[in-house]
C-alpha cells in the first residue's frame, strides 16, 4: 500500500495529469460532474456525481461512422479516432460495480468496439465512501463502499490518502508516482471501520430482494401493483440517464449538409417512442414502459447474468426522480413481505 | 493501435433489381459492391438495411440460402425507410449488415418433418425463404403444405412464383385464400385462421407461421382446436430494433432479446414470456 | 396542516363530492413524496401527507384525470392554481370533473439545498417551524427554513389562490419578491457573457425531458421533439447548437402561457436554471404589452394571442 498526505492531493493530481488525461469529480455549479482535469481543479467532496461515471465509457452522444452520399452511391467513412489512455479518479464503489454490469452488455458477443476501446484505455481509481447518504443501498448488492474495486483503490483516511493497486495496470500507475510513500495500512483499517459503522445504520440496508429472479418472472410481471407504482410517472428519462447501469441507446443520422453522421445516443425505455414502429408500439402506456425498466434491472438482467442485478444502489434515482418514484419503492412494493 | 471494424458499421450493398409484388410490397435484390451475395444466412434470419440520413431498419431475408447470387427482401411500404426504398431504382446503393437472429431450425428440428407453412400478407417474406430452402432440399423433409392468405389477389406477395413454381411442383400443396370475394378469383375466400381449421390438417405436422399478430393469435387457437401442441408451432416476431446485437434494449421481452434469441420462437417458449409482442 | 388536508380528503370521499383524490403520498423518507390518486379512507389515513416537501404541481395531471369518469378532487397550492387556470383557459381540463381544494403554502423546501448546506444522511426531523431540525446518520443538525427554500419559493410571485372550489387555510396576496432580479442581471451582461452563461448551463443538459414532461404549459399530445416527421426530433444534441435550441424553442413555445410555477427548474437533475428563460419572456411581455400574468384570471386575452392596433412594434434592439 501507498500513501500521500491529503494536503498533497493537488500535486498528485498534477503528476497523474502530466502522464495521461485525468478525469475526476469536480464541482460544477450545484452538482459534481466527472470533468477533465485542468491545473487548479479540486476533487469535489460530493459523494456522488450528478451524472454517473458511465459517461466515460458510454457517452451521452458519440459518433459511430460517417457516410457520404453521391447520387446513388454511398461511401462509408470510419471517422473515429483511437482515443487516448486516461485515468478515471474518484469513482465510488457503486459506479465501479456498474462497469461490470455494462461490460456484460457491451463486451458480450459481439463486442461493442467503441466501448471496448474506451475501457481498455482507462485506469480506474476508486475512492472509498467517506460519508454514505441515507439514499445509499449498495451493500444490498454485496458492494462494500469501504473497499471498492478498480485498478487502484483509494481511501481518505485522516490526513492520508491511501492507495492500493489491485491490477497490473494499477501497480504500474502507482509505481510511476514518486511522491507516494509506502504504508497506510493502519489508517485504512480505521477508515474502513468508520465507514462500516455508518453502513450498519443505513436505512435501506435491509432491502429484501428475495423473489426477484428469473423463476418469478411472470409473477412479478403480472403484479397488479405496477398500476399504482407507475400512475404518476412523467415518462421522462431522468432515472435512466442518471443511472450508472442504464445502457439502452438509439442510433440516429444527422445530415450536416456535407456528410451524414451516424451517432449513438442514450435512450430511455421510459420514452413513448422507444419501441414505436411504423405500425405501433408493443408498450402503449406508461405502465408497460415503467414496468420494463424495473423488470429489466430486477428480473430480466439477473435471469441472464447469474443472478446479478442491474442496480448498484447508488441512490441517484432516489434523489433525482421528479415525482420521487424509484427502484426502492418498487422493490418494497413487489418484494416478499410487502403488505 | 488500430480499431477493429465495429459490428454497427455496415457494408455497402447495391440494389440490382426492384420488383413490384403488390400495391404496397416490393422485392429488392441486393448484392455487395463486388457483385456477390453479401453474406450467407439461415431461413428466418434478418439484415439491417439503411439509407444514411433516412434511417436503418431490420428486414427478413426472403431469398433462400440456396440462392448463391444475391439476397432478396420483400418489403411493405409503411414507415420512413420503407417509403424511401419504394422510390428507389436499380443501381441504388444501400448499407447492409447482418445476418441477425437465430432463423428457423431448418436443419435440426424441422428436418424430416411434415411441414405446414402458414402465412398472412407480408408475413410470407420470412417463410418464403423456408419454402424455397425446403424445395431445394426436398428429400430432407416430408410433406409440404402451404396456406397463404392476403387481403386480395393483388396483395398476394410473390403470386407469380407461387403459381409458376410452387403450385406446379409435385408434392407441394398450396392453399391460397383472400379476405373478400373478387371477380377474377375462383379460389378460396376467407381469413387464414378459419381456412386452416377448414383444411383440418393432420396433427403430425410441424407448423411454421408468420403474419400479423391477430392472425397468429387466432390461427394458434384454431390449431389448438385441431389438436396441435404449442411445441409444434414456430413463428417469427418483429419488434423495434436499432442495433440487432442484443444491446440497444428495444426488442427486449422478458429475458429474451428478439434480435438475438429470436426472431424465431417455438410457441411453447413464448408462454414463459410476457405478452408484450 | 397535514391533518386538515387528510380530514378534507376523507370528507370529500365520504360525502361523495369526489370519487378520487389527487394528493401527495408518503415515501421512504420524509421528503420523497409522490403524487398519487387516493380512493379509500384507509389509503388517505396511511399515506397522504402535506409537508414542506410537497412541491409537485398537480395541475397537469388533471388533464388526464379530468377525462376519466367521476370527479377528481385535487389539492392545489397558490402557484398550482395559476397553472390550473391557464390549462382551463386552453380548454385542456374538464372543469366539471374536478374539485379543487386551494391550500395556503408556506413555501417548499429543496432537499438538494439541504444536502448542499452540508446536512447529509438525513433520516427524519421536524420541518414545521422556521428552523428545520434534522436527524441524520451523522447526528442532529439544524438550519433556517429560509436558507433551504426552493429557489422558486424564494421568489414567489403570489400566495393568492386564483381558483378553487374550497379554501383550506388562508387566502394570500400577490407579492413582489424581485423574481426578475436574476433576469436583469443576465440582461446587463454583454451578449458574449450571456451566451457563455447559457452555454455553460445548457451544456449540462442530459435531455431527459423532465422539464418538458412536468411543465403544465407543455401539454401537446405529440411534442415536435418526439415526432420523427417534424424534422427536429432528437433525443440528444448532435452538436452543442442543437442542445441550446431544445430549451430555447421550448421557452418560445410556452411564452405567454408559462405561469412561472418553476417546476422545470425543480425537476432538472442537472440544476439548470431553466425558469430564467421563461421569466425573461414574462418580463419582456410585461414590458412590451403591459403587465400580464398567465393563469391569473380566466378572461384576459393573452397578449401573444391577441392583437390591438395600439400594440407596439418592437424594433431591433428594443428588447435585450
Amino acid at each position: 500500500m501507498k500513501k500521500i498526505a491529503v494536503s498533497a492531493l493537488p500535486q498528485l493530481l498534477e503528476a497523474m495529469a502530466a502522464q495521461q488525461a485525468l478525469y475526476l469529480p469536480v464541482q460544477q455549479g450545484r452538482s459534481a460532474q466527472f470533468t477533465r482535469y485542468e491545473s487548479g481543479m479540486e476533487l469535489s467532496e460530493a459523494l456522488n456525481t450528478g451524472r454517473s461515471a458511465k459517461d466515460l465509457f458510454f457517452p451521452q452522444v458519440e459518433n459511430l461512422v460517417d457516410f457520404k452520399v453521391t447520387g446513388k452511391a454511398i461511401e462509408v467513412i470510419e471517422s473515429r479516432d483511437v482515443g487516448e489512455d486516461f485515468i478515471l479518479f474518484g469513482v465510488r464503489a457503486c459506479d465501479c460495480r456498474s462497469f461490470d454490469i455494462l461490460d456484460r452488455v457491451f463486451l458480450g458477443d459481439p463486442k461493442d468496439t467503441y466501448y471496448e476501446n474506451r475501457r481498455s484505455h482507462a485506469t480506474v481509481i476508486t475512492l472509498a465512501c467517506g460519508a454514505p447518504e441515507e439514499t445509499c443501498f449498495c451493500t444490498v448488492f454485496g458492494i462494500d463502499p469501504a473497499d471498492p474495486a478498480g485498478d487502484v483503490t483509494a481511501w481518505k483516511a485522516g490526513q492520508w490518502l491511501c492507495l492500493r493497486a489491485n491490477t497490473k495496470k494499477g501497480e504500474k500507475l502507482l509505481a510511476s508516482l514518486p511522491m507516494l510513500q509506502n504504508g497506510g495500512e493502519d489508517a485504512v483499517v480505521a477508515a474502513q471501520a468508520a465507514i462500516h459503522a455508518i453502513t450498519e445504520k443505513l436505512p435501506l440496508k435491509d432491502l429484501n430482494l428475495t423473489g426477484f429472479d428469473g423463476d418469478h418472472l411472470m409473477e412479478k410481471f403480472n403484479s397488479p401493483q405496477w398500476a399504482q407504482l407507475s400512475e404518476s410517472c412523467l415518462g421522462c428519462g431522468s432515472c435512466t440517464f442518471v443511472c450508472p447501469t442504464c445502457q439502452c441507446y438509439d442510433i440516429k443520422d444527422f445530415n450536416t449538409g456535407h456528410e451524414i453522421k451516424r451517432f449513438r445516443c442514450w435512450d430511455s425505455c421510459m420514452y413513448s417512442d422507444f419501441t414505436m414502429m411504423a405500425h405501433g408500439t408493443n408498450r402503449p402506456t406508461q405502465l408497460e414502459r415503467f414496468r420494463q425498466r424495473f423488470m429489466h434491472k430486477l428480473v430480466y438482467f439477473p435471469a441472464n447474468n447469474e443472478g446479478i442485478y442491474g442496480c448498484v444502489g447508488c441512490g441517484r434515482c432516489l434523489q433525482k426522480c421528479p415525482i420521487s418514484m424509484n427502484i426502492v419503492k418498487v422493490i418494497k412494493t413487489l418484494g416478499e413481505g410487502a403488505q | 493501435m488500430s480499431l477493429k471494424r465495429d459490428p454497427l458499421i455496415p457494408m455497402i450493398g447495391v440494389v440490382t433489381d426492384v420488383r413490384t409484388d403488390t400495391p404496397d410490397v416490393k422485392t429488392f435484390r441486393v448484392v455487395g459492391l463486388d457483385g456477390k451475395k453479401p453474406f450467407a444466412h439461415i431461413p428466418g434470419q434478418c439484415a439491417m438495411l439503411s439509407m444514411p440520413g433516412i434511417g436503418e431498419a431490420l428486414f427478413s431475408i426472403t431469398s433462400s440460402p440456396t440462392n448463391e447470387d444475391y439476397l432478396e427482401f420483400s418489403i411493405k411500404k409503411c414507415g420512413c425507410v420503407t417509403t424511401w426504398l419504394h422510390e428507389i431504382e436499380p443501381g441504388q446503393q444501400v448499407t447492409i449488415r447482418g445476418p441477425y437472429g437465430n432463423g428457423f431450425p431448418v436443419d435440426t428440428e424441422l428436418k424430416g418433418k411434415d411441414l405446414l407453412i402458414i402465412a398472412g400478407g407480408i408475413g410470407l417474406a420470412p417463410v418464403r425463404s423456408v419454402i424455397n430452402y425446403v424445395r431445394a432440399n426436398r428429400s430432407n423433409y416430408g410433406t409440404l403444405d402451404i396456406v397463404y392468405g392476403s387481403r386480395s389477389k393483388e396483395d398476394l406477395v410473390d403470386y407469380q412464383e407461387i403459381l409458376d413454381e410452387w403450385m406446379a411442383e409435385d408434392g407441394i400443396n398450396v392453399h391460397l385464400t383472400i379476405d373478400r370475394e373478387q371477380p377474377d378469383w375462383d379460389g378460396h375466400v376467407g381469413f387464414v385462421p378459419n381456412y386452416v381449421k377448414e383444411l383440418n390438417f393432420d396433427t403430425s405436422k410441424t407448423v411454421v407461421m408468420c403474419g400479423p399478430p391477430i392472425m397468429i393469435k387466432f390461427t394458434l387457437a384454431g390449431l389448438e382446436e385441431l389438436g396441435f401442441q404449442r411445441d409444434q408451432v414456430y413463428t417469427t416476431f418483429e419488434l423495434k430494433m436499432k442495433c440487432a446485437l442484443g444491446k440497444c434494449g428495444r426488442c427486449n421481452i422478458g429475458d429474451k432479446y428478439v434480435c438475438k434469441d429470436g426472431p424465431v420462437f417455438r410457441l411453447d417458449q413464448m408462454t414463459e414470456l410476457p405478452d408484450e409482442y | 396542516m397535514q391533518e386538515q388536508v387528510r380530514a378534507k380528503a376523507i370528507e370529500l370521499l365520504q360525502s361523495g363530492t369526489c370519487d378520487r383524490i389527487l394528493g401527495w403520498k408518503t415515501g421512504e423518507f420524509f421528503y420523497d413524496v409522490t403524487p398519487a390518486v387516493f380512493t379509500t379512507v384507509e389509503e388517505i389515513e396511511k399515506d397522504l401527507v402535506y409537508n414542506a416537501f410537497c412541491g409537485a404541481n398537480f395541475s397537469k395531471y388533471l388533464i388526464a384525470e379530468s377525462r376519466k369518469g367521476g370527479k377528481i378532487g385535487a389539492f392545489l397550492k397558490p402557484c398550482d392554481t395559476y397553472s390550473f387556470q391557464q390549462l382551463l383557459k386552453e380548454h385542456r381540463i374538464w372543469r366539471e370533473n374536478t374539485y379543487i381544494v386551494g391550500l395556503s403554502c408556506p413555501g417548499m423546501c429543496d432537499m438538494d439545498k439541504i444536502r448542499e448546506a452540508g446536512i447529509k444522511g438525513v433520516t427524519g426531523g421536524d420541518f414545521t417551524g422556521e428552523t428545520l431540525s434534522f436527524e441524520t446518520l451523522y447526528g442532529q443538525q439544524e438550519i433556517a427554513r429560509e436558507a433551504v427554500l426552493a429557489e422558486r419559493c424564494k421568489f414567489c410571485k403570489s400566495k393568492k389562490l386564483v381558483i378553487f372550489d374550497e379554501l383550506l387555510g388562508e387566502q394570500g396576496e400577490e407579492r413582489e419578491t424581485g423574481r426578475f432580479d436574476e433576469v436583469e442581471r443576465l440582461e446587463a451582461m454583454t451578449a458574449e457573457e450571456r451566451f457563455a452563461f447559457w452555454q455553460q448551463e445548457l451544456s449540462k443538459c442530459i435531455r431527459c425531458n423532465a422539464c418538458r414532461n412536468v411543465c403544465p404549459a407543455c401539454s401537446c399530445e405529440k411534442c415536435v421533439f418526439d415526432n420523427p416527421k417534424s424534422g427536429v426530433e432528437n433525443k440528444a444534441a448532435a452538436n452543442s447548437f442543437e442542445e441550446q435550441l431544445f430549451h430555447v424553442i421550448r421557452a418560445f413555445h410556452v411564452a405567454g402561457r408559462c405561469t412561472d410555477c418553476g417546476e422545470c427548474s425543480r425537476v432538472c437533475p442537472q440544476h439548470i436554471p431553466l425558469h430564467l428563460l421563461n421569466r425573461k419572456f414574462i418580463k419582456d411581455i410585461n414590458e412590451i404589452y403591459g403587465p400580464y400574468q398567465a393563469g391569473a384570471d380566466p378572461d384576459t386575452r393573452p397578449p401573444l394571442l391577441n392583437f390591438n392596433q395600439g400594440d407596439p412594434e418592437p424594433k431591433r434592439g428594443d428588447v435585450g
